[in-house]
């Protein structure tokens, strides 16, 4: 009983080490990205995974790389990894932990989606000034919008709000 | 639901209904995809590429669920089926304007931002309705993309809005462009041959009322911009949704598929 509480415990912990591929201080936990973890007596693992965007190219890399770090863990035998949309994935399943690495990062954590303001109050990761604009809602990647911080002069990038009320 | 899968009926529905969501969302990314490198500025550029990306996605969802009904492989629906299998609108296939994307594409902008900002907006709707679907798969695929749609349609507003209430040759074009896609929208709002079955089977809403649903919302469209609303579209080139088609599909499915058909076995 021990050893699976153990193993139980390690998975999950490993889970923290898996990074989005293209925000490397962010890991799938803190995007709020994993819904279900379940363990077999057998060391068989299933996790049910959340993509952020439908059309993320990064979500097979992603995939792989769960089952790639969960085959690690000593006493696990069999790892399936699988997408769901249910729940569906918003911008507020991101934890504290996951919103203060992005900033590091240089990328503003979703701003709160208040709906038909088609303006979003940003604070910039570098200065945290709110004298921000928005340069473009649609950025490098499907999840992120490129601003500008009229303070400190620095371009950045935000993650979209993405909410059920969209 | 497994139950509801072995009735005949509604398996047929089912399946035709997302062949239409598919081809619609996958064509139209397509087209949307030539412009790469071509767009007004940078920033469309980018925002452009991202959009079409996300509809991609959306294709790929709907094609995945038809594997899960034994329709065969998502990228076998996409790439192998012929012009006459295809359910999309024929607006859809429209080329972007003159030549090709490799020889003068001579695009048109207009014509883009008016086709991309009306289909984006039934688009919404219909995914408020798929919402509420029987299909549970079909439910879920449908309030994930209607979050991603919002910022589409936000998109496409600020476009449309602009251009037309600006004077001289935007507004012309942009009024020649709302002709040509009204010309052909009744073919996109279309249920096709088997619109009882998917509302007897709850799968979506009523064509009928959908329709009166759509017409409410674009007429508030026209208002805000000053325009006399157009009556109910036309459908002059066809239907596609029983698979009638221009040659402008056939030359997209040609482009589209090249490099696929070097070599299907291929892992990508």
């Amino acid at each position: 009983m021990e050893s699976f509480e153990a193993l139980q415990f390690n998975v999950l912990k490993k889970l923290e080490d898996v990074k989005d591929p293209e925000i490397p201080l962010v890991s799938v936990i803190d995007l709020g990205m994993i819904s279900d973890v379940q363990l077999g007596r057998d060391g068989s693992v299933k996790i049910k995974a959340l993509p952020t965007f439908v059309g993320c190219p990064a979500l097979e890399i992603i995939k792989k790389n769960i089952k790639e770090a969960i085959q690690m863990v000593e006493g696990v035998k069999d790892v399936e990894v699988e997408f769901v949309y249910d729940p569906p994935w918003t911008s507020d399943r991101i934890s504290e932990k996951g919103k203060e690495n992005l900033k590091q990062f240089g990328i503003a954590p979703p701003p709160k989606f208040i709906e038909e303001k088609e303006l979003w109050d940003v604070e910039c990761p570098y200065c945290g000034s709110h004298y921000t604009t928005m340069e473009n809602l649609f950025g490098p990647t499907a999840c992120r919008s490129i601003l500008y911080c009229k303070s400190c002069k620095n371009p950045f990038e935000a993650m979209k709000p993405i909410s059920n009320l969209m | 639901m497994d139950q509801a899968i072995q009735n005949n009926e509604y398996k047929t529905a089912l399946v035709e209904l997302l062949y239409q969501l598919a081809d619609d969302d996958f064509i139209l990314a397509f087209r949307g995809s030539e412009w790469l490198g071509l767009a007004p500025h940078i920033e469309e550029d980018i925002a452009y590429a991202s959009i079409n990306q996300a509809t991609m996605g959306h294709a790929v969802m709907y094609y995945e669920l038809l594997e899960s009904l034994g329709e065969g492989a998502a990228d076998v629906l996409a790439h192998e089926r012929k012009a006459s299998e295809r359910k999309n609108a024929i607006l859809l296939e429209l080329m972007n304007g003159t030549g090709t994307y490799l020889e003068n594409p001579n695009y048109d902008w207009a014509f883009t931002v008016v086709r991309h900002y009306f289909y984006d907006i039934y688009k919404k709707l219909k995914l408020e309705s798929l919402k509420q679907s029987s299909y549970l798969p079909l439910a879920q695929a449908a309030t994930k993309i209607k979050m991603e749609q919002y910022y589409h349609v936000m998109h496409w507003k600020v476009w449309f809005n602009q251009l037309i209430l600006s004077g001289g040759e935007a507004k012309t074009r942009m009024q020649a462009a709302i002709q040509k896609v009204w010309d052909e929208f009744a073919d996109v709002l279309s249920y096709g041959t088997h619109s009882q079955d998917f509302s007897k089977y709850k799968l979506i809403e009523e064509e009928s009322l959908f329709k009166q649903k759509w017409e409410a919302e674009m007429k508030q469209v026209f208002e805000k911009v000053g325009i006399d609303y157009p009556g109910f579209p036309t459908a002059k080139k066809g239907d596609g949704r029983s698979g009638m088609h221009t040659e402008d599909l056939n030359q997209a499915l040609s482009t589209l598929s090249e490099v696929y058909n070097l070599d299907p076995q291929a892992a990508w």
